[in-house]
């Protein structure tokens, strides 16, 4: 069975539709990249499946790990193992990222029916994953993302994503606004996350990133539909030809 | 020097001219005390019952391990009271103190312009009294906690405190009101006058049953470079006033701090007079406010900056987290500069837990419920982070968490 499973999904916001018939499998273990210009819904798409009520979803379905998952709440999403990092993480001043990461992690322990983390076994825990992403622990202490720079806001949901372990890993362009050094980084992080019972979706809007995050499978998305699969070389030629010939494919 | 029984019977005909403020008044205008005056109070000293087992339990769990002084009912409780003081420290009952109190008590607070402090300096039978001697730095708090007793009757007390803070002393304050029962008035008055250099730090904490009445003046005298901060907390309470005024003379420093958290049909009207008197002074103030169901909510900052005050730097923020369509909040700063060399900013603001914050955290599998409690306990955040006084700062955090807790269930 595969991890992931969306069926001719069609989503709107505000009355307008934006996804027009998404069919998407990914199996546990593979790395997909949804690539596409600006407007093409991406970002949508990663947004409908973490559970963003502004989107609502007018036709299909999508089956994770054969579960109805327009039906589970965004929280109960992420206790089954969903994540997106967001494109834009938000700020949450007078939260410290430790407190935050610890109540996420011990909502989904609880749910997977393990021991809730005290103080200490999460600071233990939290150190390693810092150090996979070459983070500072006072990062700890910091409010969520509050003065974080676009870097450490990135390098943050990609901690997020190492101390709660989904099996579903949705990045939404966590790579714009990079410099190349905080792009190596975090596609270390991702890379490290690679897992036989993982799936790992990567929406990006450049070619750059699959330099370092090298997918199973591409796929291309134009007016809210999957245009082309490939693999990895599809991403290269793409860089090569650019979207616009493939717009004009789509509006043909 | 007037005599205090002189005081006292021009604050008693000063009340009876005035009678209540109604909300014709400016300051007044959001906060209408019609509930309160047609109330007949008797006096809480002769309907008081003692101490019961809630008020008992309740006391237990206030206390950051401090010196303290109780008073029931507006009665001094010596059995509940620290009998032996550090040196340096004198302190106990207003009906037993010594000549430093008669020079200082009902000479700074407004009796002739403020009904409810004019009613208190006319009736007030005891209070507390405390003085630290110059150059002492006391390590403990000091705890002044009035009770109110379940009385069956519409009942009023006046709590009353002098605190006298010496030259280059160091002090910490917490003022607390609790109570049981519906329809109980507590009308306080509190003095501080802090001499040159002292350092006060000062917290009152408004924990009044839901039921009751709280109308409170805190009236602060800061000498030449005093370095004052105040934190006002009120949680409980149907109608409440709270005021804090202060007057600072040359280099003073100020820290206005105040967070009120009401529900249900509470009132809570929160205003700050700081007075600018002399140069260099600076204040710095941040009160914050959660108002849930049909709760609504006042805060009036005032400054004043006087002519003589050059070089006054002084900073008002009023912000508000409004849990409910029918909660509301007036607020209305009012800045009153005569000098020309001077920075004042104000600025205040009104919102809702955050939607984007809500997906956030639900997105990594906090519940919804779990995540308005933590946002919610994160809006007051930044005042607990200023309560310097470690045991006080968990304390209210955990109380918090409690009340936001019950709410969202």
């Amino acid at each position: 069975m595969a991890l992931l499973e969306i069926k001719n999904l069609h989503a709107s916001v505000a009355g307008r539709e934006i996804l027009r018939g998404i069919d998407l499998v990914m199996e546990a273990g593979e790395v997909h990249a949804i690539m596409g210009p600006n407007g093409s819904g991406k970002s949508t798409l990663a947004q409908v499946l973490a559970g963003r009520d502004t989107y609502e979803v007018t036709e299909g379905e999508i089956l994770y790990d054969g579960k109805n998952l327009l039906e589970l709440d965004p929280e109960e999403r992420a206790r089954e193992g969903v994540f997106m990092a967001f494109q834009y993480p938000v700020e949450i001043p007078g939260i410290s990222n430790s407190y935050f990461l610890r109540a996420a992690l011990n909502a989904v322990r609880k749910h997977r029916g393990l021991e809730e983390l005290d103080a200490m076994d999460f600071l233990a825990l939290a150190r390693e994953k810092l150090k996979l992403l070459d983070m500072d622990p006072t990062f700890l202490n910091r409010a969520v993302n509050v003065g974080f720079s676009g870097g450490e806001k990135k390098r943050n949901e990609i901690l997020q994503m190492a101390v709660l372990e989904p099996r579903l890993a949705i990045l939404d362009e966590t790579d714009s606004g990079l410099d190349i050094d905080a792009l190596k980084i975090v596609a270390n992080g991702v890379n490290a996350m690679r897992a036989p019972e993982r799936a790992i979706l990567v929406v990006t809007h450049y070619q750059r990133l699959l330099n370092y995050i090298v997918p199973d499978r591409v796929h291309v998305l134009a007016g809210g539909r999957i245009v082309r699969s490939g693999d990895a070389r599809l991403a290269e030629e793409l860089e090569l030809s650019g979207y616009a010939s493939l717009e004009a494919e789509v509006a043909a | 020097m007037k005599q205090l029984e002189e005081i006292r019977s021009e604050a008693a005909r000063s009340f009876a001219e005035r009678g209540f403020p109604t909300p014709r008044q400016e300051e007044w205008r959001f906060t209408n005390v019609a509930p309160l005056a047609k109330l007949n109070f008797a006096p809480a000293e002769e309907a008081a019952r003692g101490l019961d087992e809630e008020l008992r339990a309740e006391l237990a769990r206030l206390g950051w391990g401090g010196l303290r002084l109780v008073f029931v009912d507006g009665r001094f409780a010596p059995e509940l009271s620290t009998a032996k003081w550090p040196r340096g420290v004198t302190a106990g009952p207003l009906s037993g103190a010594n000549g430093t109190a008669a020079r200082h008590l009902a000479r700074y607070a407004p009796y002739q312009e403020h009904a409810f402090v004019a009613w208190n300096t006319a009736s007030f039978r005891d209070g507390a009294f405390v003085e630290v001697a110059a150059g002492t730095v006391l390590e403990e708090p000091v705890e002044l906690v009035y009770l109110s007793t379940r009385a069956g009757v519409p009942v009023v007390s006046h709590p009353r405190s002098l605190v006298v803070a010496g030259r280059a002393s160091q002090l910490t304050l917490i003022e607390v009101y609790a109570g049981r029962g519906t329809d109980y008035l507590s009308n306080a008055v509190t003095e501080i006058v802090a001499a040159e250099g002292a350092v006060v730090d000062h917290y009152k904490l408004e924990l009044e049953d839901t039921g009751a009445f709280h109308v409170g003046t805190v009236q602060v005298q800061a000498a030449r470079d005093v370095n004052l901060s105040t934190c006002a907390i009120s949680l409980g309470g149907k109608l409440v006033r709270n005021e804090v005024n202060s007057v600072l003379q040359q280099g003073a420093s100020a820290t206005l701090n105040g967070l009120y958290v009401v529900s249900g049909t509470q009132h809570i009207d929160n205003r700050t007079v700081v007075d600018h008197a002399e140069p260099n002074g600076t204040s710095f103030e941040l009160y914050k406010g959660i108002l849930d169901d049909r709760a609504s909510g006042v805060f009036n900052g005032k400054i004043v900056v006087r002519q003589p005050a050059q070089k006054t730097d002084a900073k008002q923020t009023n912000k508000n987290l409004l849990l409910s369509k029918e909660a509301v909040i007036n607020t209305k700063p009012e800045l009153r500069i005569f000098a020309d060399d001077v920075r004042c900013t104000h600025g205040a603001t009104i919102g809702q837990i955050d939607r984007e914050a809500i997906f956030y955290l639900t997105s990594r599998g906090i519940g919804e419920r779990q995540a308005r409690e933590l946002l919610t306990l994160a809006f007051a955040r930044d005042i607990l982070d200023r309560v310097r006084l470690e045991p006080l700062r968990a304390w209210l955090d955990a109380r918090l968490w409690e009340k936001f807790h019950d709410r969202a269930g």
